[in-house]
C-alpha cells in the first residue's frame, strides 16, 4: 500500500500542480485580457530564457533563474509604466526581444528546446511544492484583489478615490503575472506560456457578460486545455507545451463557430 | 468654513506647465463650475485635486473630506465582461457598503436595478453616467467632483442629471465641483465659477466673474451667450 502511495504521490503532485497552475493562468489572464495586456504577455515570458541560461551555467535549478528574471522584468515594466505610458510597449518589446536573443545564446542544445517548449518528465519535490504554493498565491491574490482590480481597470482615478493604492496594486498584479509565467515554464516553456494566460481568457471574453462568467469560463478552459494537452503529449512522448496550446487554440477556434454575445 | 483651499497650484505634464499659480477657496456645500477652452487644464485640475497627479503648491481639503469622482466619458469596450453589479459590488466591497446603501445610491440617481445586469460597455451614456455617480455615492462622499458629466448625453438625460445633482446638493449638503462646457449650467447651478483660460484665470460668483469681456479673454473669441436675468 505504502509503495503504491509513494509511486502515486509524484503523479498526484504533478496533476495537482498542473491543475492549479492552469487555474492561476485562467484567473490572471482574465484581468490581463480585460486590461488590454494581451501583447505584453508573450514578450514578458521571453525574459525567463536568459534566467534559465544563467541558472544552467551556475548549475542551479533553471526554474529559480527563470523566476528571478521574470520578477525583475515585472518590476521593470512597472517602473517604466509609471514614468510614461507611451513608451511602455516599445520598451517591453525591445527589452524582451533582446532577452530572448541573449538567452538563446547562453542556453543551448536540449536545455534550450526544453526551456522554449516545456520539458516532459517528473518534477522534483521542491519544484512541485513551489508550483503548488505559487499557484495558490496567484489564485488567492486575484480572488482577494478582484474588487480593486475591477475598479482600477475601469478607471485608475476612480480607484484612487476609492482608496485603492493603484501603484501598489499594479506592481502586485505584474508580479503575480510574472509568477504565473514562471509556474507554467516547466509545462509550456518560454515561448508558449503567455498563450495559456491569454487564449482561455480571450475565449471567455467572447461569451461572458459579467465577471463571474469571465473568470469561470477562463479557468475551466485553461484547466481542460492543460489536462488534455498534457495527456496527449504523454502518449506522443513529446514536450507538453505545444499540445496544451494547440488544445487551447482549438477550443478558441471552435468558439468562433458560435455567435458571440450581443 | 472652506471645503477646499488651493494655493499657488502648479501642474506640469511632460514638461509643459498646464496649470500655474492657481489660488482659490471654496465654501462647504457650494457648487463650483470649472470652465475653459479645450486644453486649458480642467481635467488636469480635477485629477490633481483627487491626488492622481503630482503638483506644486498646496491643495487642502477640510478635515473629514471624502471625495467622490465621476470622470469624463470613459472609453469602455463594448464587450468588456463587467456589468453594473460587478462594478457597484466592487465599490461596496472596498468601502464596506451595505445592500441598503447600494439601493439608496441607485435611488438617488434614478437607476433601476434591472439596468445593472447590462455590461457597462453596452449602457447608454446617461445610464453609465448615473452608474458612475451611484458608484461615487457608495463611498459616502461629502465632496463630488464631476468631469463634464453631461458630455455625450441626450437632452432628457442631461435634465435628469441636473436634477440628480441638485437633489444631492440639497439633501446631503454636498460640495460639488463640476467641469462644464455649458454656460447655462454654470449660471443655473454654480455658486462659483473658476475659469481657466489662455490668458490667466478668474474666480467668483458667475454673474460677477463672467463678463462678456472676460469670456472673450478666456475663449479667445466672442461668445454669443446672454444671461437671462430672472431676478
Amino acid at each position: 500500500m505504502s509503495t503504491i502511495i509513494r509511486e502515486l504521490t509524484p503523479e498526484l503532485g504533478s496533476l495537482a500542480l498542473s491543475g492549479l497552475m492552469a487555474a492561476a493562468a485562467g484567473l490572471i489572464g482574465s484581468f490581463a485580457v480585460m486590461r488590454r495586456m494581451v501583447l505584453a504577455a508573450d514578450p514578458m515570458s521571453h525574459i525567463a530564457l536568459p534566467g534559465i541560461g544563467i541558472a544552467l551555467i551556475l548549475r542551479v535549478n533553471p526554474l529559480w533563474g527563470a523566476l528571478a528574471l521574470l520578477l525583475l522584468g515585472a518590476v521593470l515594466i512597472w517602473a517604466v509604466e509609471r514614468r510614461t505610458r507611451i513608451a511602455t510597449e516599445a520598451v517591453i518589446g525591445v527589452t524582451f526581444a533582446v532577452a530572448l536573443a541573449v538567452g538563446s545564446i547562453i542556453t543551448s542544445g536540449e536545455a534550450l528546446i526544453d526551456a522554449l517548449l516545456g520539458a516532459p518528465g517528473m518534477l522534483t519535490l521542491a519544484e512541485t511544492a513551489f508550483g503548488i504554493a505559487g499557484s495558490l498565491i496567484v489564485i488567492v491574490f486575484v480572488l482577494r484583489a478582484r474588487n480593486a482590480l475591477v475598479v482600477r481597470l475601469v478607471s485608475p482615478e476612480i480607484a484612487i478615490t476609492a482608496s485603492v493604492d493603484v501603484a501598489r496594486l499594479d506592481l502586485y498584479f505584474l508580479l503575480a503575472f510574472a509568477l504565473t509565467i514562471g509556474l507554467g515554464l516547466r509545462f509550456l516553456g518560454v515561448l508558449l506560456m503567455g498563450s495559456l494566460i491569454i487564449i482561455p481568457a480571450a475565449l471567455a471574453r467572447r461569451f461572458a457578460r459579467n465577471l463571474n462568467a469571465m473568470l469561470t469560463v477562463s479557468v475551466v478552459t485553461a484547466v481542460v486545455a492543460t489536462a488534455a494537452g498534457t495527456y496527449v503529449a504523454s502518449l506522443a512522448r513529446r514536450p507538453s507545451g505545444p499540445f496544451i496550446v494547440m488544445v487551447a487554440g482549438g477550443l478558441f477556434f471552435l468558439s468562433l463557430l458560435r455567435r458571440r454575445k450581443t | 468654513m472652506s471645503a477646499l483651499e488651493v494655493k499657488d497650484l502648479a501642474v506640469r505634464l511632460g514638461g509643459t506647465e498646464v496649470l500655474r499659480s492657481l489660488t482659490f477657496s471654496l465654501p462647504r456645500a457650494s457648487c463650483l463650475a470649472i470652465i475653459g477652452p479645450n486644453g486649458a487644464g480642467k481635467t488636469v485640475l480635477l485629477r490633481a485635486l483627487i491626488g492622481a497627479l503630482p503638483h506644486a503648491g498646496t491643495i487642502a481639503w477640510a478635515a473629514g473630506t471624502v471625495l467622490g469622482y465621476v470622470p469624463q466619458k470613459l472609453d469602455i469596450e463594448r464587450d468588456l465582461p463587467l456589468n453594473g453589479w460587478d462594478f457597484l459590488r466592487a465599490r461596496a466591497a472596498l468601502s464596506g457598503g451595505t445592500p441598503a446603501l447600494q439601493r439608496e445610491a441607485l435611488d438617488s440617481v434614478g437607476l433601476a436595478e434591472e439596468a445593472l445586469s447590462t455590461p457597462i460597455g453596452n449602457m447608454s451614456g446617461g445610464q453609465f453616467q448615473r452608474l458612475l455617480i451611484a458608484f461615487a455615492l457608495l463611498g459616502r462622499p461629502n465632496v463630488l467632483l464631476l468631469d463634464e458629466p453631461a458630455a455625450g448625453i441626450d437632452a432628457p438625460g442631461q435634465a435628469q442629471l441636473s436634477e440628480v445633482l441638485r437633489t444631492l446638493q440639497d439633501t446631503r449638503a454636498m460640495t460639488v465641483l463640476l467641469v462644464s462646457h455649458d454656460l447655462s449650467v454654470v449660471y443655473s447651478h454654480a455658486d462659483y465659477v473658476l475659469c481657466l483660460g489662455r490668458h490667466g484665470t478668474c474666480f467668483g460668483p458667475p454673474r460677477a466673474a463672467l463678463t462678456p469681456e472676460r469670456l472673450y479673454e478666456i475663449y479667445g473669441q466672442p461668445l454669443g451667450f446672454h444671461v437671462h436675468d430672472h431676478s
